[in-house]
């Protein structure tokens, strides 16, 4: 090894880091450690002339180690260790002080931050000294991408991969893709029809013939890393061919079985066998086990039903004439290789049955956002008519803004779209309704966005009542003859300061959008982090936010944040870029920092085998050694941490390494 | 002066230090006791590594990983989870507290978690007082 000479730069941040570590003082003391050739402060170490700093100290003075006193490793570390790259020295030879997030940033004592970043210097000097050049190593990009969520986000990454040539498989949990745009009537604020908008996207993944479509499909298990993953995907059984099935709907009318449709939101009804919504894609059949007589006979050892099937000959309607409806189908795992991910798994709406107050699921004529807009769609189940449960009119409707959302004790986030939903759906009840009087209840409203601002002015002057207050319970009990056989809003009005009772015949509540209930399973499925709210966690708020921190994954639409159909289409878009951006550069770097395994010193034992989550390591019958499969390891180090000969050496992290760190920390 | 314990943190580098740097981004205060070394996940965490901390003069040691089946590589974390109650029975046989070794899952979200932590673990080895390599108490506190 040639003798260290390192290098200690210690980053001003402006007043970000000087404000609180008296950066002159750490520099001073950088110079007194052990082999350091040089230390410098400067104002901002990530900026040209920090980095030509760098630079220059690399070839003036020989340096064969630098060291950054700057902000997290997970913000620059990679600008720096381009730095020392260019300068022509291994970026293994480079090491961070974290002096911001871990330091500057989180205390108030001036003198003990001071003492603290000198401890993370010493540290990082100690370690920087036993760190060693390493290779990464290149591997081919597979350009293939798998996109998980077929709603609107799904949608436009998929396609816009697969149009740019690539590759790409689409995951849909339901029968058809859509997700909840599919089942909006109109979207705010230019009232374009939803489905106008988007069924010709959703024809468009059916017709590419670069999107293989998994409808009716859910992701397993991963594994592999960045370029090269390996996914297992459970294709349900539908106990549909879907190949000879025609989408005739037949089977539908043939079938006896009537149970709530999930895409109307249980306002209507669907049979057992059913096609998910008249803009399905794919356009096939699926049948619903739980509820088909036939299945559920089976089960018992009957056979029963089968009028989809067979069809009912006294009448001369025959069965299912393709021949598609096969009952014997089973779930099926398919492997798929790919090299990128999106993840567009949107959201759920809040369930305000929790919110017993509200009446929700007690009350008739209690909507959620959602149920209001199947029932104003014209391909839902009253065919747009807003109706009540007794099949009349409303003369009287009150919105109720932030349901679940702002509030303490459900979700403390701004759902940022239900100021916006809530004004579209007293616009359709105006226009559908005229005689009806229609009262917004909001807390603030929030019209950030192209046009929303002026989409609210408009509402104003159509006549809509808007009170602010929040709606605090609704309830049939009347105190006065006015509100007999009414839903009465209980409603502090803000403005007025003064409480209200609100009669109406119809309540809708605009509900939170929440994580959906498996996003911690698809979470831990694909490695990913949550936030405290429940929602995926990108690399960088700011910077980054269409990554995650696993390289090779994207996010895109609500399953990061709510956000409006403009933003989860941008996201979408974006991460599309992303993913073909990775394509186009067709290959990837493969991370030096993992375990080696010193044959003299294995003792054969094979701890490590079982240890290894990534069975990346394997064992050599001639040597009796064990060994590491370089593509496999992740560098996680736990065979490290295990082995009782001290035989493995987890590269960039090595034992030595590390006693130094901390031996520094602690100096 | 009142005694200020030094604590070796070990961090793993996808939720537990993630979630440091974020109580850094949020500005959330905390005692400043607490230096972090960063290791890729708490499966690689050799008792050792603590051991080695106390000989340098370490007061306590924090290891911190992600919550159980959050696990970046998996279930690394379930490997600490089994080594660090064994390195404690060993501890406590050389005398030395409990709560000199502390092990915490942080993920990537719980900046307030990691800090509410370090404040804590500072505050019970302050009273505990300084560590001394011979497993008997130093006279006076610091």
């Amino acid at each position: 090894m040639m003798e260290p000479k390192i290098g200690v730069y210690i980053c001003h941040c402006g007043s970000n880091i000087a404000g609180v570590v008296d950066c002159a003082k750490v520099t001073e003391y950088a110079r007194g450690l052990p082999k350091v050739a040089v230390a410098r402060d400067y104002k901002y170490m990530c900026s040209d002339p920090g980095q030509n700093l760098i630079k220059e100290d690399i070839k003036n003075l020989g340096l064969n180690r630098v060291v950054v006193a700057s902000c997290s490793p997970r913000m620059h570390e990679p600008t720096f260790r381009r730095v020392c790259q260019e300068a022509g020295l291994n970026q293994y030879l480079f090491e961070m002080a974290n002096v911001r997030e871990q330091c500057s940033w989180v205390h108030t004592d001036k003198a003990m931050a001071t003492e603290k970043a000198k401890a993370l210097v010493s540290a990082a000097v100690r370690r920087v000294y036993y760190q060693e050049p390493l290779e990464t190593k290149e591997a081919a990009v597979n350009p293939a991408t798998l996109v998980i969520g077929g709603g609107v986000a799904g949608i436009q990454a998929a396609l816009e991969i697969a149009d740019a040539g690539h590759k790409v498989y689409l995951l849909e949990k339901d029968a058809s893709i859509g997700g909840h745009m599919a089942m909006f009537d109109k979207t705010f604020p230019t009232l374009d029809c939803a489905a106008c908008i988007l069924t010709p996207k959703m024809t468009s993944v059916g017709q590419n013939k670069n999107i293989e479509l998994m409808a009716y499909s859910e992701l397993v298990e991963l594994s592999g890393y960045i370029g090269n993953f390996k996914a297992k995907i459970r294709k349900k059984a539908r106990y549909i061919d879907t190949v000879k099935c025609t989408g005739c709907g037949r089977c539908s009318e043939l079938c006896p079985t009537s149970v709530p449709n999930e895409f109307d939101c249980g306002l209507g009804n669907r049979k057992a066998i059913y096609i998910p919504s008249p803009y399905a894609v794919p356009n096939k059949a699926i049948i619903d086990a739980k509820n088909c007589r036939h299945i559920k006979g089976l089960a018992e050892g009957k056979d029963v039903c089968r009028l989809c099937e067979k069809g009912i000959e006294k009448k001369g309607q025959p069965g299912c004439e393709a021949g598609a409806i096969d009952f014997s189908q089973k779930d099926e795992i398919k492997e798929i290789e790919i090299g990128n991910i999106i993840v567009a798994t949107g959201f759920q709406q809040f369930n305000p049955t929790t919110i017993y107050q509200l009446g929700y699921g007690r009350l008739n004529n209690v909507l959620t956002g959602l149920e209001f807009e199947r029932l104003t769609n014209a391909s839902g189940p009253t065919g747009g008519k807003v109706t009540l449960k007794d099949g009349s009119e409303p003369k009287s409707i009150a919105i109720l803004h932030c349901i679940g959302s702002r509030d303490t004790n459900y979700h403390k986030y701004c759902s940022r779209v239900c100021c916006m939903y809530s004004l579209k759906f007293a616009h359709l009840l105006r226009e559908k309704l005229p005689e009806a009087a229609v009262y917004q209840l909001y807390i603030d409203m929030r019209c950030a966005g192209s046009g929303y601002e002026e989409f609210y002015e408009r509402l104003q002057e159509e006549g809509v009542n808007f009170i602010r207050g929040k709606g605090g319970e609704v309830t049939d009990i009347a105190e006065k003859p006015e509100e007999k056989g009414k839903l009465v809003v209980m409603v502090e009005d803000t403005l007025v300061r003064r409480k209200r009772r609100l009669a109406v015949d119809m309540v809708i509540l605009s509900c939170a959008l929440e994580p959906r209930a498996d996003t911690e399973q698809l979470a831990r499925i694909l490695t990913l982090s949550r936030k405290a709210d429940g929602f995926l966690l990108e690399k960088h708020p700011k910077l980054d936010p269409v990554a995650t921190t696993t390289d090779g994954i994207y996010i895109a639409g609500c399953c990061q944040s709510p956000k409006d159909i403009p933003d989860t289409v941008a996201q979408a878009s974006a991460a599309a870029a992303r993913v073909l951006a990775l394509i186009s550069k067709g290959k990837v770097e493969i991370e030096g920092a993992i375990a080696f395994i010193d044959e003299e010193r294995c003792s054969g034992c094979k701890i490590c085998i079982d240890l290894c989550p990534y069975k990346a390591i394997g064992y050599d019958e001639v040597k009796k050694v064990s060994r590491v499969n370089e593509a496999l390891c992740k560098g996680c180090g736990t065979c490290v941490a295990a082995c009782p000969a001290g035989a493995i050496k987890g590269r960039h992290f090595t034992s030595e390494e590390i006693m130094a760190e901390i031996e520094g920390a602690l100096a | 002066m009142s005694f200020e314990p030094k604590i070796v943190g070990i961090l793993c580098n996808w939720c537990s230090y993630t979630g440091a740097d974020l109580a850094g981004t949020s500005r959330k205060k905390y005692a400043p006791n607490v230096r972090v070394v960063r290791v890729m996940c708490s499966g690689r965490v050799e008792p050792t590594f603590i051991l080695k901390a106390f000989q340098q003069g370490a007061d306590g040691v924090l290891i911190c990983g992600c919550h159980p089946g959050d696990c970046h590589y998996q279930d690394g974390n379930k490997k600490t989870a089994r080594r660090i109650p064994l390195l404690k029975k060993m501890l406590a046989q050389f005398g030395i507290e409990d709560e000199r070794v502390r092990l915490e899952w942080v993920s990537a979200s719980e900046g307030d978690r990691f800090a509410a932590i370090v404040d804590e673990m500072t505050e019970q080895v302050r009273k505990l007082g300084p560590f001394s390599g011979n497993g008997e108490q130093p006279v006076g506190k610091g």
